[in-house]
């Protein structure tokens, strides 16, 4: 069961006629006509319609320390990365572990476009239009069972296509996680393509984590393993520094990144003289706030 | 080694200032239109401070290079340290005017933000080094000059660790940067007039 999760706005609500027949255009040549409902821009607590960055803003401007620390390392380099074949190896609380392929995964899941706000732990943030499908509908592919809290998730780790793994930035291979109830949650889904498009390798391709509510490098890359796990798995910037990156790295305009301001962000695209937008809590997802009932943010980080 | 140096006594130092300055001007303008990437503000950002580190290790070097290489480059050193004295201006300037874009803000980093701090500081040094680069200055103050420009070396550190302090994860490259600058500095300490009173301590 998709489309858990229906935008309460469309593009006709929020956006001016001039700029909405505009975008139509561009969706139109993206995807077909027939996803309008599921690509309506997330308006509820943004102000301002979403308009997608370009494509190629997308995909030149990159954290993938698998393949360089530079921001364009990794367009330069993720084409080394073979993507076919590509399995996820799902295990742990599982009633039916094992390898799932690529394809099997494609066939069963119903693909969205979901277009999201993304922001960075680094102050920066774009709007990508993902498409992918929900994460819950993979968990009940496996079957999960009722002990497992968590989800564990670790991204591809190959030296001889990743030349960014020669450098100890991190300890490899890249790992996150979530707790199942955020896993589970409608707006958590794995991406397999950007503008309709197979998600190009310095995204994540085959597929990767999209988690809107929180900092990006929760979304993990290019996924080989999902574990469900009764214990909260070990995250790689966590482990890299835990007082500068939480579990739940939820976005929070009042906790400060210890080096530097949350409060705001750069949006990408504006060009050099662009204004700094405000950060919103939980990045302008508020469904997600019951999550954290009861939860002090400002510890759990 | 002499060749290269009387070639080089026919290169007039004032061009650093202007091949710095076009350099600089040049990078604005692709910056402007579009040419430095999804993120023209960090783009210029780093790019400005990175040659103005760089600059530090190319003044730094000039007196070992003398001592151990034989090359002189001393022509020189007053418009590379006044230009990277510009270039971190230009850095400052991108980071407080494009990136933060609040005078409120800036201020809040330079006191919150301990790389911000010693980034700060490392200009703070930088300014009366520049202010002091002038032949008038050099006359008047004197064995004070030579004193007053030891300061290099603390503004060379911190601005190394400047660096090193604002990556994410464990990276190289700001490291190269520090083990450079506090290999020159290292180069400038009389170790032979330190080790005889390390031994009568020791002894």
């Amino acid at each position: 069961m998709a489309h858990r999760w229906t935008p309460d706005l469309t593009h006709a609500d929020v956006t001016p006629r001039a700029a909405f027949l505009n975008r139509r255009q561009i969706i139109a040549g993206l995807a077909g006509v027939g996803i309008a409902g599921g690509i309506g821009g997330r308006a509820m607590a943004a102000s301002d319609a979403l308009e997608p960055n370009d494509y190629g803003d997308i995909t030149t401007y990159n954290n993938y320390y698998e393949f360089g620390t530079g921001k364009g390392d990794p367009a330069k380099n993720a084409h080394m990365l073979t993507t076919k074949p590509w399995s996820i190896k799902i295990d742990g609380l599982v009633d039916k572990p094992g390898d799932y392929s690529m394809e099997q995964i494609a066939e069963a899941m119903t693909m969205e476009e979901r277009i999201y706000r993304f922001r960075c732990v680094e102050a920066w943030s774009m709007v990508v239009p993902w498409n992918g499908f929900e994460l819950a509908d993979l968990l009940d592919m496996a079957g999960v069972q009722s002990g497992a809290k968590f989800v564990a998730f670790e991204t591809a780790m190959r030296p001889e296509e990743m030349p960014g793994l020669r450098y100890p930035v991190l300890d490899w291979p890249y790992v996150e996680g979530l707790r199942l109830d955020e896993a589970r949650h409608p707006l958590t889904i794995m991406a397999t393509g950007i503008y309709g498009k197979p998600i190009p390798n310095q995204n994540g391709a085959p597929i990767r984590l999209v988690v809107p509510w929180k900092y990006g490098f929760k979304s993990i890359k290019s996924i080989v393993r999902i574990t469900l796990t009764d214990t909260q798995p070990p995250t790689s910037w966590n482990k890299a520094n835990a007082g500068e990156y939480g579990f739940y790295s939820n976005v929070n305009p009042t906790v400060d990144h210890p080096r530097w301001s949350q409060a705001s962000e750069r949006r990408i695209g504006g060009g050099l003289f662009a204004a700094r937008q405000d950060t919103l809590m939980f990045n302008g997802y508020d469904e997600v706030a019951s999550l954290y009932d009861g939860m002090d943010l400002a510890k759990n980080y | 080694m002499d060749r290269i140096n009387s070639a080089l006594r026919r290169v007039p130092p004032w061009l650093i200032y202007v091949v710095a300055a076009a350099w600089a001007a040049w990078m604005f303008w692709r910056g402007v239109t579009g040419d430095l990437g999804a993120d023209p503000v960090k783009a210029l950002e780093h790019t400005y401070g990175e040659r103005a580190l760089q600059l530090v290790v190319l003044g730094l070097a000039i007196t070992p290079l003398r001592r151990f290489a034989g090359l002189n480059l001393i022509r020189f050193r007053r418009a590379i340290g006044v230009t990277t004295f510009f270039l971190v201006l230009a850095h400052f300037t991108v980071w407080a005017v494009l990136d933060v874009q609040s005078l409120a803000r800036v201020w809040a980093d330079i006191v919150k933000r301990p790389y911000i701090t010693v980034g700060m500081a490392a200009l703070a040094l930088l300014i009366p080094l520049a202010v002091t680069s002038n032949n008038w200055s050099v006359r008047r103050l004197g064995p004070k000059w030579r004193k007053l420009h030891k300061l290099t070396y603390p503004m060379a550190v911190l601005a190394a660790v400047h660096y090193v302090w604002l990556a994410k994860g464990f990276q190289i490259e700001p490291l190269v940067y520090l083990a450079l600058i506090v290999g020159l500095l290292a180069l400038r300490v009389k170790w032979s007039g330190l080790l005889p009173g390390l031994a009568r301590r020791s002894a």
